[in-house]
């Protein structure tokens, strides 16, 4: 507990889903142009997930016309419009920094096999 | 002069989201109600200002009791003055909470700043020092030279040399206010504010800062 911990639930999302390094995401970005608003959806694998609290940051990577992107977003950040779990990695490591030097097939995530009885994606965190 | 001034205790720092979506770094500040127990005038005192107390019922010597009974306020934590500009608008007896203050403010922020000893001049006053190799021995954090020779054959006063750090009376200027909570009674400032978390601070509107 930190006495700055009152302070800070107000700025924690209660929407975030459940997500670790190795899944596959889009995140729905809030882009401001001029006066409007518009969202973009920026797609690719978390390599690392940092922090904790208000604080607490991740890092998507994707590979866009060849080139490596990596956008760190604070996990409770407002610009975040939504985050969707496309698939659940399997990976043996929290920071995935070795995809940087990784391109094709290398690159490739295994995918988390789920349990048959069809649990829900949310208990593989308990499980680990 | 300020106007206005309240008093409280640092929280700690943390991060709160503008309204452009963007991280604001700030002080958390808890301001208990300050009750005033006297008035200072320029009549009587030569100066102005409120003396208060806050926090909870403390106990007190006789010679104070007897201060803040006059005054039928409650004994606190401590006595603080607050220099203002005017008390006409003040009585005896009023609280003032975080309300005084509202976002957007700007304030300055005195506290005493957290104590660091007796340090030497890289730390105290950012000398570079000196190099850690080319046969230097047992001089890489001294100071150098801290004077001529013959003339004037005395070091000048004030010349910056190890000393006390820390542990005295500081005050930031013009912080902003991001938000004042008169529910939880707790003050948001932009920026960093001196001293350890829990020292009391005095928050005054800003003194300087051009035409408001």
């Amino acid at each position: 507990m930190n006495p700055t911990d009152v302070v800070d639930q107000d700025s924690l999302r209660p929407d975030i889903p459940d997500f670790a390094p190795g899944d596959s995401l889009k995140v729905h970005v809030r882009v401001v142009e001029g006066s409007r608003e518009r969202i973009q959806v920026f797609q690719g694998a978390v390599i690392r997930r940092q922090g904790s609290g208000v604080r607490e940051t991740f890092t998507v990577r994707k590979v866009s016309f060849g080139v490596g992107v990596e956008r760190t977003f604070p996990v409770h950040s407002p610009v975040i419009a939504r985050i969707e779990v496309v698939t659940r990695g399997d990976v043996r490591r929290a920071k995935l920094y070795y995809l940087r030097e990784r391109s094709g097939k290398a690159a490739k995530i295994k995918e988390l096999r789920q349990p048959s009885t069809g649990a829900p994606a949310s208990s593989r965190s308990a499980a680990r | 002069m300020p106007s206005k001034a309240i008093v409280g205790e640092k929280v700690g720092m943390t991060q709160v989201w503008d309204g452009d979506n963007r991280a604001v770094a700030v002080t958390v500040i808890r301001v208990t109600p300050a009750r005033v127990v006297q008035l200072r005038t320029p009549d009587r005192d030569g100066y102005a200002a409120l003396q208060v107390t806050y926090g909870p019922p403390a106990k007190v010597n006789k010679p104070l009791a007897g201060h803040y009974a006059k005054a039928d306020v409650e004994p606190g934590r401590k006595l603080v003055e607050l220099r203002i500009d005017d008390t006409s608008s003040y009585s005896v007896g009023q609280e003032l909470s975080v309300d005084t203050l509202a976002a957007g403010d700007k304030v300055d922020v005195t506290a005493v700043s957290k104590g660091k000893g007796f340090a030497g001049g890289m730390k105290r006053h950012n000398f570079r020092g000196q190099g850690a190799s080319h046969g230097n021995h047992k001089h890489h954090r001294a100071p150098g030279g801290i004077g001529a020779c013959a003339t004037p054959a005395r070091v000048f006063k004030g010349t910056r040399m190890a000393g006390q750090l820390g542990s005295e009376r500081v005050t930031t200027l013009n912080l902003e206010v991001v938000s004042s909570d008169a529910e939880r009674s707790l003050l948001l400032v932009k920026g960093a504010v001196p001293g350890p978390r829990g020292g009391m601070v005095l928050v005054r509107d800003a003194v300087k800062g051009g035409v408001k």
